[in-house]
């Protein structure tokens, strides 16, 4: 048994840094504000993006609207979550005794590293070399093989692994990234997607921009695979501790195609998915259809529980990833990220994922939970993580609306500050500068009072107009905004101009 | 009962009238005012910029000039500053080790309202019309800030107190609980995104074809207004993608009605016509129009505390005449 060096609880910020940081696709090099800015301005992303975010959240909304105990389902969900964290390496042991005594094995991965390994290995074990000289496996869709790059790196070892899920399939063929965690092609629109598959699907023929249509075609593409291939990767919604079960969720099929026809299933989870049984179920599988896809309930929900002779995969894997979370959950300000089930709301209902899509994010998780969960995994020291936690209005939301109540915003709040002790730049920003100087003058009314003095001054020499151009950082916001004219006193000022009077004429009566 | 003003940094330093707005509506109830002279910022400038070391003397300030001062409540014409004292100074404080401070702060939170709050939930007021003789005979749109609606939870009480002005033509905002965009230094960090949502929040109030778009946060009303002057300057936001024209709403002339049309022409603050240049700029296609047309243009942002002061033998002013309001604030 081993346990990752999972962390006592606790722990002290001096520790942390000695916890290792996941590695991969966690993230990216570019700072938020480089990637937004190309985004921002290509109108037909944001239109794809806006249209269907809104129409996401509208349909959520609805159903969410249905249920008098919604904030108890979101309160019992979060209760289940945290229990699960606090107690994780006693869960962990748990399911793994009885993950095994079911005939499946569990591989114990550190990192990005181990876990592609391990699942290279296995597929060299079972998938045979085909006439092209490589072998072939097919996957449904798995934000923690996104997150190692399982993918990228099966191919430099000769394995091509083929997307099942449709829009992971349009994402892959279009030799694009996912920009959303349920919706991984919401990018795309129609007319982009008969392209892909025009020219990447040989057997597709002319294809028309019906989505019926669009569906149908790779329906017969992925048919073949389904039926031919011999080894499938999954990832799994939800593992239970005291059956030894994974689960799936999804929407159209592909996953339990995935999950029985194959001999071979290896599963690669994080292990911060677990639950304490299957009774949790009540309440998880009540948020998460609402939250992602704003139905009642998914329309396939999959668990298997090990093997079983003559019936599925006889060759059961699990490769449970630490790949940083042990390192978000000895934070203890921002640990509950970990209680994310993935439903994707948060970004649905975030203004700035709203404009500048998933990409800006330069990360495997964007959007609100993204902008968390990346830094707290990979650690803020990362400088490239630097710009995350500020891609954010701090408008609140992601919290409203998150099934498991994590409290983004806060957590946003707590790894800027991390960010700002981190210091990576000697020289400090004109911004930070002002900071400094506003923090010393508002730490003292009196100081206050001094600067507003200036404000006759500052009134008279902007003529009493408003300001329209400013030089420096100062300029980023007249670049869009003007500036009111500034009052001739501030309120202080007039407040004790009016006591001083107010004295006058009481001794003057 | 003796009431504790919290100016905020924005509103002591940009916009004062804001604040003697609210001493005015609660000195008319009949209250006593105090103004805690050491009072500076609640300190989410700091906070939200990650600077907890620079946001804890600030914190310190606060809870200084609140607890040197003698009073019953403690208000704010401001939820954003409200939330702060309440849902981050004691944070910041218990982080920086400062666990007196901490428990300072959260008493003084515990006891600190925003004006809606206090107006409502304190001091029973339902009516403004009849309880405050609020009288603004405009058509005003409703912007709730978020963390008003968020982090206070404040629901209808403002857009209940602004429904309830003698005269009022009350429009909803379409989604309105859509953030503005300016987020503090999330306005400077991120300028672009900011600018895009900023565009997209100045087009729906434009929609209504209202002449003032209202809130409880001058922060938010800062950002509004100064994309609202921008946008009525020059017809555009300079640099931000995607804002297409907009159109002015045309309303019928009789919707205006006379006594309107007074106010409308009519300049704010009898010492302020200088801010104001009728007809000299912006090409815009957005451009104010007369009156005597029958336009009405979203033009101009004012926090609700004005408009709830606002009576008819002191009434807060709208101008209109081709004009922009200089700096999207009646000043
Ligand atoms: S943070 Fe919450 S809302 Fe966002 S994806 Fe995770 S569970 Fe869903």
């Amino acid at each position: 048994m081993t346990f990752l060096g999972m962390p006592l609880l606790p722990s002290t910020r001096r520790d942390r840094p000695t916890i290792p940081g996941g590695q991969g696709n966690i993230v990216e090099d570019e700072s938020f504000a480089e990637v937004s800015h190309q985004h921002l301005s290509n109108q037909q992303l944001r239109n794809n993006i806006g249209h269907a975010t809104s129409t996401i959240r509208e349909k959520r909304a609805d159903v969410v609207a249905e249920l008098d105990d919604w904030e108890e389902l979101r309160e019992a969900g979060s209760r289940a979550k945290n229990h699960v964290m606090e107690n994780l390496p006693e869960y962990l042991a748990e399911f793994e005794a009885n993950f095994t005594a079911a005939g499946g094995v569990i591989h114990w991965a550190r990192d990005a590293d181990e876990a592609n390994a391990i699942v290279t290995e296995l597929a060299e074990a079972n998938a045979p070399v085909l006439d092209s000289g490589r072998r072939e496996v097919i996957k449904v869709k798995s934000m923690a093989t996104q997150e190692i790059g399982l993918n990228e790196h099966l191919e430099t070892q000769g394995i091509d692994a083929f997307e099942t899920d449709l829009a992971e399939l349009i994402v892959q063929l279009g030799d694009d990234k996912p920009s959303h965690i349920l919706v991984p092609a919401i990018h795309r629109n129609r007319d982009e997607i008969r392209d892909i598959f025009e020219e990447k699907m040989p057997d597709a023929g002319d294809l028309t921009n019906d989505p019926t249509e669009l569906a149908e075609a790779a329906r017969r593409h992925l048919r073949h695979k389904f039926l031919t291939t011999k080894v499938a990767v999954s990832g799994a919604n939800f593992g239970i501790a005291d059956t030894g079960s994974l689960g799936v969720v999804e929407s159209e099929g592909n996953g339990r195609m995935c999950l029985t026809l194959p001999e071979t299933l290896i599963t690669v989870m994080g292990i911060e998915k677990l639950l304490p049984s299957f009774d949790d179920l009540e309440v998880f599988l009540q948020l998460l259809p609402r939250s992602s896809t704003g139905e009642r309930m998914n329309p396939y929900t999959s668990f298997w529980t090990g093997s079983t002779p003559g019936d599925g995969p006889q060759n059961v894997h699990l490769v449970l990833l630490d790949n940083g979370r042990t390192r978000a959950l000895a934070d203890e300000h921002g640990r509950t990220a970990l209680n994310c089930i993935r439903c994707s709301a948060c970004m649905n209902v975030c203004p700035v994922y709203e404009r500048t899509g998933g990409h800006a994010y330069g990360s495997t998780y964007p959007g609100p939970i993204g902008a968390i969960l990346s830094p707290l995994m990979t650690g803020v020291e990362a400088e490239e993580n630097g710009s995350l936690p500020y891609a954010s209005s701090l408008c609140g939301a992601c919290y409203d609306v998150c099934p498991v109540k994590i409290d983004i915003p806060s957590i946003l709040v707590h790894l800027r500050n991390e960010d700002a002790e981190a210091n990576h730049s000697p020289v400090s920003s004109q911004l930070d500068t002002a900071l400094t100087g506003a923090s010393w003058m508002m730490s003292e009314g009196k100081r206050m009072a001094t600067a507003e003095s200036g404000l006759p001054i500052a009134h008279a020499v902007t003529g009493g107009e408003q300001i329209n151009s400013l030089p420096g950082i100062a300029g980023a916001w007249t670049s869009s905004r003007d500036i009111p004219a500034l009052p001739e006193k501030s309120f202080r000022q007039l407040w004790a101009e009016d006591e001083a009077r107010a004295e006058e004429e009481d001794d003057e009566s | 009962m003796k009431i504790a003003l919290f100016a905020t940094c924005i509103v002591d330093a940009m916009y004062p009238e804001v604040a003697q707005a609210t001493v005015t509506i609660l000195r008319r109830l009949g209250h006593e005012i105090v103004f805690p002279s050491g009072q500076t910022c609640c300190g989410q400038m700091h906070i939200n910029s990650g600077k907890f070391a620079q946001a804890e003397p600030v914190i310190a300030a606060h809870a200084r000039a609140f607890s040197d001062t003698d009073w019953d409540v403690a208000v704010a014409p401001a939820a954003s500053c409200v939330a702060s004292l309440g849902h981050q100074q004691p944070m910041v404080a218990r982080r920086m080790g400062n666990d007196a401070l901490a428990a300072e702060a959260a008493d003084i939170a515990g006891q600190t309202y925003e004006l809606s709050q206090l107006l409502t939930d304190v001091l029973g007021i339902t009516d403004a019309a009849a309880d405050l003789g609020s009288y603004f005979p405009h058509r005003v749109t409703y912007h709730p800030s978020c963390h008003g609606m968020r982090l206070l939870r404040l629901g209808d009480r403002q857009s209940d107190l602004l429904r309830s002005v003698e005269g009022i033509d009350y429009v909803d905002l379409p989604l309105a609980d859509a953030c503005c965009g300016f987020g503090g230094t999330f306005s400077v960090k991120n300028p672009e995104v900011s600018s895009a949502m900023l565009a997209d929040k100045i087009r729906t109030v434009h929609s209504t074809g209202a002449e003032v778009c209202t809130g409880g946060d001058a922060s938010c009303l800062l950002h509004m207004g100064g994309g609202l002057s921008r946008f009525q300057r020059t017809g555009s936001f300079e640099g931000t993608p995607d804002v297409t024209a907009v159109h002015v709403r045309q309303t019928s002339s009789t919707d205006v009605g006379d006594d309107n049309v007074d106010h409308l022409t009519a300049v704010v603050g009898a010492d302020d016509d200088d801010h104001l240049t009728p007809g000299e700029k912006g090409t815009s296609p957005a451009e104010p129009s007369r009156i005597q047309s029958g336009f009405r243009v979203g033009q101009s942002a004012v926090h609700l505390a004005r408009i709830l002061a606002s009576t008819k033998e002191d009434p807060l002013r709208v101008q209109s005449e081709g004009a922009t309001v200089s700096g999207g604030s009646l000043r």
